[in-house]
């Protein structure tokens, strides 16, 4: 085999559904990047693909669920971590990813979140944040910060944005952690680690759009994003998630927790068998 | 052990709420998703007690948008699948059985019907969401609903809501008032080889040559459940057989919509359920659904026994309405009466398909159900015009 040919064909396009591509997403937007890191994890791991599920709502990264090759559902806007909830309790066998925007997880879904985190169910929640409702031209969202220009924040946006990784952590999430798409390597090793952990799973991944958000509030070129990310990115493992908000001067990231807990699962199984016991069977 | 409990064979007296969740067990629910809501919440705490010796899994999600989408989850995952509520949460179930019709998705929705509209009348009965099964969601689409009029047939029809919703591939619903909901009865649960339980079709092809949404001459597609290496991609985008989304094309749109409408139009006749009684010679129908189908059936003798040959259509398929029975019957008589637990709803199909044949609707609102008398009351001048 010649290196052309050995290069023919990119080493994880096995994972994807070919004939979707090229993706719907613009140049110089992060989903891509958070994309080929899922799929480098399932490479790391490898994943069985005929148990994966991916599940997602809707908006830019929405669209992902339809470019893995695996069983995968994109939901209606917001019901991803519902949908996926009935998936995992239903055959217990399956790994569930779910992969969604920022205003799909935490506007319109946001009940829908807390109360995952809260039951403990086995699934990984990856939320692309991207601060702003791009697939709708540019909206503002619940994690724009504040003073940002959007097109529905015309003179600034007023509201105070969620700190996600205090919310996940609050809610109940057993792990937790935050990267941007510059930090390519340790996303993916988070989300291998993610994969292989029990129980509800969160991953905040910083992504840029510079087409709509960045463009609107002078953020330059993707490659100025990046850049910038690199200058306020802070690499703190175990940080308190309550003071970690996302400034314009710095963005801590890591693993803000990391815990046991019995997951939804695991006690819906105890008591499957006190009731075989109860009932004699 | 988990399959002796399936079918708890022998003649019981239980309430309509509690027959509903026993005829899901039997029917092969293994997966309940709901949020409490009165009068439909004894088919949650019964699913919460049964499920679970049936090896089933019962979930109280934080709200029925959640509810609707997990059943579609689970119904994806393999597991026959339910939820049960009343008007309020029926209102936020809309969504997402938009997202069942789309992606095909066999489950089962029971609403339990009060007085409406919003909170209105919570421990009341009422037949007010007859319009909202068939048009609730945004877009064209057709779906399956059956109303029960008696505690053995919330056990009877909601097995047969699960082998329509199989066979199908369409949410279907269980549309009982909370009269009938609340009732206590007899109910006779049968043997369980005497249950005739449908399971969906499977694909016959390897996973390289699926098309998910590829439909046989009945218009329904095999389906394959998630787990099974088909690698499916289902979409509340408009897709193509493959699944992958197509949003404008103007073809895949239309044929798929017009093929989840007619799946459930061509089939018409193997859906509907109605039942007669003295109809042969009436020269007036009354032609009812429900609760009111009981009232009527005491009106249609009492008419019966004062002179007037009455009789009575009663429709156990409400959705795919019955739509040739009656236009059928309007050529046959005088008149029809209409007795509903609401404003006017089912009577403009009634009306629809009745043409020039006078049509006497018998509103009931405020929480309670007819009186027979006032029913013949309407049969008579419907006798007379």
């Amino acid at each position: 085999m010649t290196v052309a040919q050995q290069f023919d064909r990119h080493p994880l396009a096995k994972y994807l559904r070919e004939e979707r591509l090229p993706h719907i997403w613009c140049e110089g937007c992060g989903n891509g990047i958070i994309l080929s890191s899922f799929v480098s994890a399932l490479d790391d791991l490898s994943i069985d693909m005929n148990k994966l599920v991916v599940v997602s709502g809707i908006g830019c990264i929405g669209r992902v669920a339809g470019y893995i090759k695996c069983d995968s559902f994109h939901t209606t806007h917001g019901r991803p971590i519902a949908l996926a909830t009935g998936i995992k309790l239903a055959n217990p066998k399956l790994t569930i990813t779910v992969i969604s925007g920022d205003g799909d997880l935490f506007a319109i879904g946001g009940n829908h979140f807390i109360h995952a985190a809260r039951r403990n169910v086995d699934m990984t929640v990856i939320c692309s944040n991207n601060f702003n409702y791009g697939m709708t031209g540019g909206q503002f969202g619940p994690t724009t910060p504040l003073g940002s220009y959007t097109t529905t924040t015309p003179y600034g946006n007023i509201e105070h944005p969620f700190n996600l990784v205090h919310l996940a952590a609050a809610a109940g999430a057993v792990y937790v952690a935050r990267w941007t798409v510059l930090h390519v390597k340790r996303l993916t090793e988070s989300i291998n680690k993610a994969l292989q952990k029990k129980g509800f799973k969160f991953i905040e991944v910083v992504s840029p759009c510079p087409e709509i958000f960045g463009r609107r509030n002078k953020l330059g070129e993707a490659v100025d994003i990046m850049e910038r990310y690199r200058r306020i990115a802070e690499i703190t493992h175990g940080y308190d998630p309550s003071k970690a908000e996302i400034t314009d001067e710095r963005v801590i990231l890591g693993e803000f927790v990391d815990i046991k807990k019995p997951t939804y699962e695991e006690l819906l199984k105890k008591q499957f068998i006190k009731v075989q016991k109860l009932t004699g069977g | 052990m988990a399959e002796e409990r399936r079918v708890l064979t022998g003649t019981h007296f239980m309430n309509g709420d509690v027959a509903c969740a026993e005829g899901a067990i039997a029917a092969g629910c293994k997966f309940f998703a709901g949020y409490p809501i009165t009068p439909a919440t004894e088919i949650a705490e019964r699913m919460a007690r049964r499920l679970v010796e049936v090896g089933g899994i019962y979930v109280q999600m934080e709200d029925e948008l959640a509810s609707m989408a997990a059943i579609i989850g689970a119904s994806w995952a393999g597991a026959k699948s339910m939820t049960a509520t009343s008007g309020p949460g029926f209102s936020l179930m809309q969504e997402n059985i938009g997202l069942a019709v789309i992606t095909e998705t066999p489950c089962i929705v029971v609403d339990i019907m009060r007085g409406a509209p919003s909170t209105g009348q919570p421990t009341e009965g009422a037949q007010q969401d007859v319009m909202q099964s068939k048009w609730g969601s945004h877009g064209d689409y057709e779906i399956i609903a059956l109303a029960p009029a008696s505690v053995q047939e919330m056990f009877d029809l909601t097995i047969e809501c699960f082998n329509m919703s199989e066979t199908y591939r369409v949410p279907t619903f269980l549309l009982a008032d909370g009269f009938t909901a609340h009732l206590w009865e007899r109910v006779i649960i049968p043997p369980p080889e005497q249950i005739k339980t449908v399971e969906r079709k499977k694909p016959t092809v390897p996973p390289d040559e699926y098309m998910p949404f590829k439909p046989d001459d009945d218009l329904v597609p095999p389906m394959a459940s998630f787990g099974e290496g088909y690698h499916v991609h289902v979409t509340g985008l408009t897709h193509d057989e493959r699944g992958y989304p197509k949003t404008v094309d103007p073809k895949t749109q239309h044929e798929l919509v017009q093929r989840l409408c007619e799946k459930i139009r061509k089939n018409a006749d193997k859906i509907i359920r109605t039942h007669e009684f003295v109809l042969e010679d009436a020269e007036v129908a009354v032609i009812a659904y429900g609760i009111p189908s009981r009232a009527s059936l005491s009106a249609v003798k009492m008419a019966r026994e004062s002179g007037i040959k009455a009789g009575l259509l009663r429709l156990i398929t409400v959705w795919p309405f019955p739509e040739k029975q009656v236009e059928e019957l309007s050529n046959r008589v005088k008149g029809i009466v209409v007795p509903e637990m609401n404003y006017g709803q089912i009577v403009r199909e009634v009306e629809r398909a009745a043409k020039e044949t006078p049509v006497h609707f018998l509103a009931k609102l405020g929480g309670e159900p007819h009186k027979p008398s006032e029913i013949v009351e309407v049969i008579r001048r419907a006798a007379k015009a």
